[in-house]
C-alpha cells in the first residue's frame, strides 16, 4: 500500500506512461525527429540525484511493469524495466534467494520511509549496499537487458547465463549511466541463494584511529565476512541529528556509544564457528563486544544499507568511494563536523553536511581526488540546492564519455545533462 | 583450412612500409621494430592456428608513452593496428592484417605493486596469470579468475577476452576482478579507468572495454582484486548411468542453495579417454560425471558436501568419491584438464567448440550433440563448466578427408546455433575474434550489431584498431565457429586447454 502511494504523483503536465518497449521506442523516434529532450524515469524514487532536468516531457517506465521469467535453478529472474523492487525482493525471499548486491531502498533518505523504486532505476544509479565488496556491485548482476536507444531503436546485449563474452558487455555501460544512453526496458538480473544464517559481530566504542584497522583485518582473514562498517558517535555535530544509537535499538547491543558491525552469513554451523574464530583473531573483549542473531542481525544492516542514519534528513548528503587505505587519512582531513559512517571495510564513507557551500564541497573533492577516490553529491539541501559538479570526471574521460553518449544519443534527448553538462 | 575474408588490404599503406618502420623506430628503440618476413613468422597466428597472416610490422614498445606515440602516428597515417598479449587466444583475436602493425605487450612483463591493504595488484599487462597469484601466494592471497592456458595467457590478454575459467561461477570472471586499468585509444589519449576504488564513476568504461578483443583501446596497466584463500577445498568425482541423470544433478545442486567453487561435466566418451592418459581414477563404466570442488571454511565444506552426496545418490549417482586430501583432489583435476590432449589420442583432429547454454538445457544440448554425432557421423567428446553452462564439445575428424572437414564445419555451426535456440549464447570464455564473427547474427539483430559498431567508430572514427575481428564482414553469417587442432598439435602445445 504504501508503494502504491508513492506510485508517481509527479506535478509534471507532460508525464507520459508508455504500455510496452514498441511504444516506447515510438516516442522516442517521434521525439527524435523533432529534437524534443526528454527525461526518462522509472518510479522517480532517485529522481533527484544527479542534476536536475528541464525537459519538455517524462517518460515514466511506471506501466513496464512485471516478472518477465523467473528461473530459480538458473539464477536468474528477467523483468519488465519498471518492475518495483520491494516485488523483485519479495519472489525471490520466497525461494530463498537474492539480489546479492543489496540494493538500497532511498525512500529513508529523501523521505523518511520506504520508497523502493524500479529495477531500471537500481541499474541506472548502480549504487550497492554492504556486501558489495565481497560480491560485487549491481552492474556485477546484470547479465542482459533490452532497452531503446536516442534513435528509437531497440538494442539488446547479453542474455541470461553468467559466462558470456559475445560483443561489448553494454551491460556495464547501462549500468550508472543514469538513463542517459537509452530507456531501459527489460533487465535479466543474476539472483543468488540467500544466506540461512546471518550473524553480526559488534564492536562497541571504537574510533576512526582504531576501527578501519579491525574492518581490514576482519576482511583480509579467511572467516569471510560480508559486511563491516563503522558506525561513530564523533564528532558531534549540532546541525545534523546524532542518531546511531536511536537508529540502531537492538535487544542484544550490549552498550550505547559507536558501533563497529561485521557481518557472517552461511550455515547455521559455520556461521557460529566462524562468529568465535573472528572473535580470536581480532582480540577483542567480551565486554566491549555484542553478537547479533539473524533476526537483529537482518534488521541492522537493512538499516545501514537503506541509509536510516540520514533518515529524511534536510542536510547535503554525499557519497565518497576511495582505496580502504586511505579512509581514516581522508576523515581526518575533511571538516571535522560532518556527520558520517563507514561502508565496505573503508572503501565507502556516506557523510550528511550541513551548512554546505559549492566552494567547501570542492575542496572536500580536491582532498578526495589526492587520496584517489570520488565523490559524488546524492541529496541536495535548502541552502545547497544545485551543485555544477554532482560527480566526479577527468577532462580525458569526459570526452570518451561524450563519445559514447553521441553513439546512443547523438541529439542528446535523453536526460541531457543529468551526469554532467554536455552529456 | 577455411578461407576467411579479412578488411581489404590498403596497397597506400603497404607501398610505405620503410617509411613506416623508419617512423616507428623514431618512436622506440630501433631493435623493437622487425619486418623482415623471417622475423614476422612467429607472429602470423595466434592459438586459433588454422589461420595464417604475417603482419606488415611488429614493434614492441617498452612503456605507455610510446604506445600513445605509436597509436597516435598510426591513426594519422591511416595505419591498421593489431594489439597481442601473449597470443593463445583460441578465437583468431590476435590473428594479424598483412597491412597492419602488430603491436606486442611483452616487453610490459613486470608487476607493479602488490597492495595487500587495498587487497590488489598493479601489474603491466604482458605479466602471465598465474604469476599474479603467485606473487601473492605467499601471503594467502591468489587471482580468482584461471583461465586453463593460466601458465601462459597475459593479464592484459585476460582484460581483453574477459577470460573465465572453471571458477567463474562463484568468482566471476575477469570483469568481476577488476578494479582499473590504463587505456591507450587509438588517437593516442591516455586514461585511467576505475583504479583501487570498488566502484567508478560516470560511464562504466571498464566494464565497456573488458571483452572487447582489443577493438577500442590498449590496454599498458592492470589492476586487479585478490581474494584471500579459502580455508578448505575439497572435490566430489561423481559417475551417473545416464546424462539425464548428471544434468539433473547439476540444477539440482544450484537449486537447493549452494554454489560451487567449481562444476565439471564429462560424457563417456572423455571420461574413459581422459583416465587412460592420466589414469585419474575416473568410473569408467558411467555415462557421464562430475566433479563439483566446494571451497570456504572446514565445517561449511563438509556440510556442503554431505548435501551434495544426498543430492548425487537421489539422482542415481553410480559412484561418489570425495577427496581426501589436496593431493587427490588435484588427481581429479588433472584428469579433466587432460581432456584436450586425450582427444588427440582418439583422432588425427579435432575441433572445439565454446558455447554457453541455461544448465537445465544441459541434458537436451547433450543428447542433440550426441543424434548430431549420428547424423554427420563424426564422433564428439563433451567437456562442460556445467555450473555455468559453458560446454566445450570436441568433434573428432581427420582432415585428410576433405569431406570430413566441411561435415565437421556443418556439425560445429548446428551446435552453436542450437545454443543460441535454447537460451545460451555464441561463446562463454574464448571470444568471437574471427573465428564466430559470422555468427553473431544468430544472437543479435541488426540494430544490436549496429549499436556496438557506433561504440567503435565512437572511439576509434578510421576503425583502424583490430578490424575484422568481432562483427560479420560476411552477409551470409554463418560458417566458421570452431578451434582446429591438427594431430593433438595446438599453437602452444604445453598450455593445458580445458
Amino acid at each position: 500500500m504504501e508503494e502504491k502511494l508513492n506510485s508517481p504523483t509527479f506535478q509534471d503536465t507532460d508525464l507520459i506512461y508508455p504500455e510496452s518497449e514498441k511504444e516506447v521506442s515510438d516516442l522516442i523516434k517521434k521525439f527524435y525527429k523533432s529534437n524534443i529532450p526528454i527525461e526518462i524515469i522509472g518510479l522517480g524514487s532517485k529522481r533527484n540525484i544527479g542534476k536536475p532536468l528541464q525537459c519538455a516531457k517524462t517518460l515514466s517506465l511506471f506501466k513496464l511493469n512485471g516478472i518477465i521469467e523467473y528461473l530459480p535453478e538458473e539464477l536468474y529472474i528477467k523483468v519488465k524495466a519498471g518492475t518495483r523492487m520491494s516485488e523483485i525482493e519479495d519472489i525471490l525471499e520466497k525461494n530463498k534467494q537474492q539480489l546479492a548486491f543489496e540494493p538500497i531502498d532511498f525512500g529513508y533518505l529523501f523521505l523518511g520511509k520506504s520508497n523502493y523504486g524500479s529495477a531500471a532505476g537500481q541499474i541506472a544509479c548502480n549504487i550497492s549496499g554492504p556486501r558489495r565488496f565481497k560480491v560485487g556491485s549491481a552492474r556485477d548482476h546484470v547479465l542482459g537487458f533490452r532497452a531503446v536507444n536516442g534513435r528509437g531503436e531497440i538494442i539488446k546485449s547479453g542474455g541470461t547465463v553468467v559466462k558470456n563474452v559475445t560483443g561489448y558487455d553494454l551491460s556495464k555501460l547501462i549500468c550508472s549511466s543514469y538513463g542517459t544512453l537509452a530507456a531501459l526496458t527489460e533487465i535479466t538480473f543474476k539472483v543468488l541463494p540467500a544466506a540461512e544464517e546471518s550473524k553480526t559481530l559488534v564492536i562497541h566504542n571504537l574510533s576512526i584511529d582504531n576501527a578501519p584497522e579491525y574492518l581490514d583485518k576482519a576482511i583480509s582473514s579467511s572467516v569471510d565476512v560480508s559486511g563491516a562498517v563503522f558506525l561513530p558517535i564523533h564528532p558531534i555535530c549540532n546541525d545534523c541529528e546524532m542518531s546511531v544509537e536511536k537508529t540502531f535499538k537492538l535487544n542484544d547491543l550490549k552498550n550505547l556509544g559507536s558501533l563497529t558491525a561485521l557481518r557472517i552469513e552461511g550455515t547455521k554451523k559455520s556461521v557460529n564457528e566462524r562468529m568465535e574464530s573472528l572473535k580470536l583473531f581480532l582480540n577483542v573483549d567480551e565486554k566491549n563486544t555484542s553478537a547479533l542473531d539473524t533476526f537483529q542481525s537482518k534488521i541492522l544492516w537493512k538499516k545501514i544499507k537503506n541509509l536510516e542514519l540520514f533518515s529524511a534528513t534536510k542536510n547535503n548528503i554525499f557519497r565518497i568511494v576511495i582505496p580502504p587505505s586511505e579512509c581514516t587519512k581522508l576523515i581526518y582531513e575533511l571538516p571535522n563536523k560532518f556527520k558520517y559512517f563507514v561502508d565496505w571495510g573503508g572503501a565507502l564513507i556516506w557523510m550528511e553536511a550541513c551548512e554546505l557551500s559549492e566552494g567547501k564541497f570542492n575542496s572536500i573533492r580536491k582532498k578526495v581526488l589526492k587520496h584517489n577516490g570520488y565523490i559524488s553529491m546524492i541529496k541536495y539541501s535548502d541552502y545547497l540546492p544545485y551543485v555544477e559538479d554532482v560527480f566526479t570526471i577527468n577532462n580525458a574521460r569526459f570526452n570518451i564519455s561524450q563519445d559514447i553518449k553521441k553513439s546512443f544519443d547523438p541529439k542528446r534527448i535523453l536526460n541531457p545533462g543529468k551526469m554532467y553538462t554536455g552529456i | 583450412m577455411t578461407k576467411l575474408q579479412m578488411p581489404k588490404i590498403d596497397r597506400k599503406v603497404f607501398a610505405r612500409k620503410d617509411t613506416i618502420v623508419k617512423d616507428l623506430k623514431k618512436i622506440v628503440n630501433p631493435e623493437y621494430v622487425l619486418d623482415h618476413k623471417d622475423e614476422l613468422r612467429p607472429f602470423e597466428t595466434d592459438g586459433l592456428s588454422a589461420y595464417k597472416q604475417k603482419p606488415m610490422i611488429v614493434i614492441f614498445p617498452e612503456n605507455t608513452d610510446e604506445v600513445s606515440k605509436i597509436l597516435s602516428y598510426c591513426n594519422s597515417e591511416k595505419i591498421k593496428v593489431v594489439p597481442r598479449g601473449a597470443g593463445t587466444g583460441l578465437s583468431g583475436g590476435a590473428l594479424p592484417l598483412a597491412d597492419c602493425v602488430l603491436l606486442c605487450l611483452g616487453k610490459f612483463n613486470k608487476i607493479l605493486e602488490i597492495d595487500y591493504k587495498n587487497r590488489c595488484v598493479v601489474s603491466q599487462p604482458g605479466v602471465t596469470n598465474l604469476s599474479i597469484t603467485q606473487a601473492v601466494q605467499d601471503k594467502n592471497f591468489y587471482y580468482a579468475p584461471d583461465p586453463s592456458s593460466q601458465i601462459a595467457c597475459s593479464i592484459g590478454g585476460n582484460v581483453a577476452e574477459n577470460s573465465g575459467g572453471v571458477h567463474s561461477l562463484k568468482y566471476g570472471t575477469t570483469t568481476n576482478n577488476l578494479l582499473g586499468v590504463e587505456a591507450v585509444f587509438m588517437d593516442g589519449t591516455i586514461s585511467r579507468l576505475g583504479g583501487k576504488t570498488l566502484d567508478s564513476e560516470g560511464y562504466d568504461l571498464l566494464g565497456l572495454i573488458t571483452g572487447s578483443e582489443g577493438l577500442l583501446c590498449v590496454i599498458t596497466e592492470v589492476t586487479v582484486k585478490i581474494l584471500k584463500k579459502p580455508e578448505e577445498i575439497k572435490a566430489a568425482l561423481i559417475g551417473f548411468p545416464t546424462i539425464e541423470d548428471g544434468g539433473k544433478c547439476v540444477t539440482e545442486i544450484i537449486s537447493s542453495g549452494i554454489i560451487p567453487a567449481g562444476m565439471e561435466m564429462m560424457d563417456k566418451e572423455l571420461i574413459r579417454a581422459t583416465d587412460n592418459f592420466v589414469k585419474a581414477g575416473y568410473p569408467r563404466d558411467a555415462e557421464s560425471m562430475l566433479i563439483v570442488e566446494l571451497d570456504g571454511t572446514e565445517s561449511d565444506v563438509t556440510e556442503l558436501m554431505e548435501r551434495v552426496k544426498k543430492i548425487s545418490q537421489k539422482n542415481k549417482a553410480t559412484s561418489i568419491k570425495i577427496s581426501k586430501n589436496d593431493k587427490e583432489r588435484l588427481k581429479f583435476w588433472e584428469g579433466r584438464k587432460a581432456a584436450f590432449p586425450a582427444c588427440g589420442d582418439l583422432a588425427p583432429d579435432y575441433y572445439c567448440m565454446d558455447g554457453t547454454i541455461p544448465r537445465g538445457k544441459l541434458a537436451e544440448v547433450l543428447k542433440e550433440i550426441q543424434s548430431l554425432s549420428k547424423k554427420y557421423n563424426l564422433p564428439v567428446a563433451n567437456a562442460f563448466h556445467a555450473g555455468d553452462g559453458n560446454l566445450h564439445p570436441l568433434i573428432m575428424y581427420d582432415s585428410n578427408d576433405k569431406k570430413a572437414l566441411a561435415k565437421t564445419e556443418k556439425f560445429g555451426e548446428e551446435i552453436l546455433k542450437y545454443c543460441v535456440k535454447v537460451g545460451g549464447v555464441l561463446t562463454g570464455e574464448h571470444g568471437v575474434g574471427i573465428e564466430k564473427r559470422e555468427l553473431m547474427c544468430e544472437m543479435f539483430n541488426n540494430n544490436d550489431i549496429q549499436q556496438q559498431i557506433k561504440i567503435k567508430k565512437a572511439l576509434d572514427v578510421s576503425s583502424l584498431l583490430n578490424p575484422g575481428k568481432v562483427y560479420p564482414i560476411l552477409r551470409k553469417c554463418a560458417e566458421e565457429g570452431r578451434v582446429h587442432i591438427h594431430g593433438g598439435k595446438t599453437k602452444f602445445p604445453d598450455i593445458p586447454r580445458y
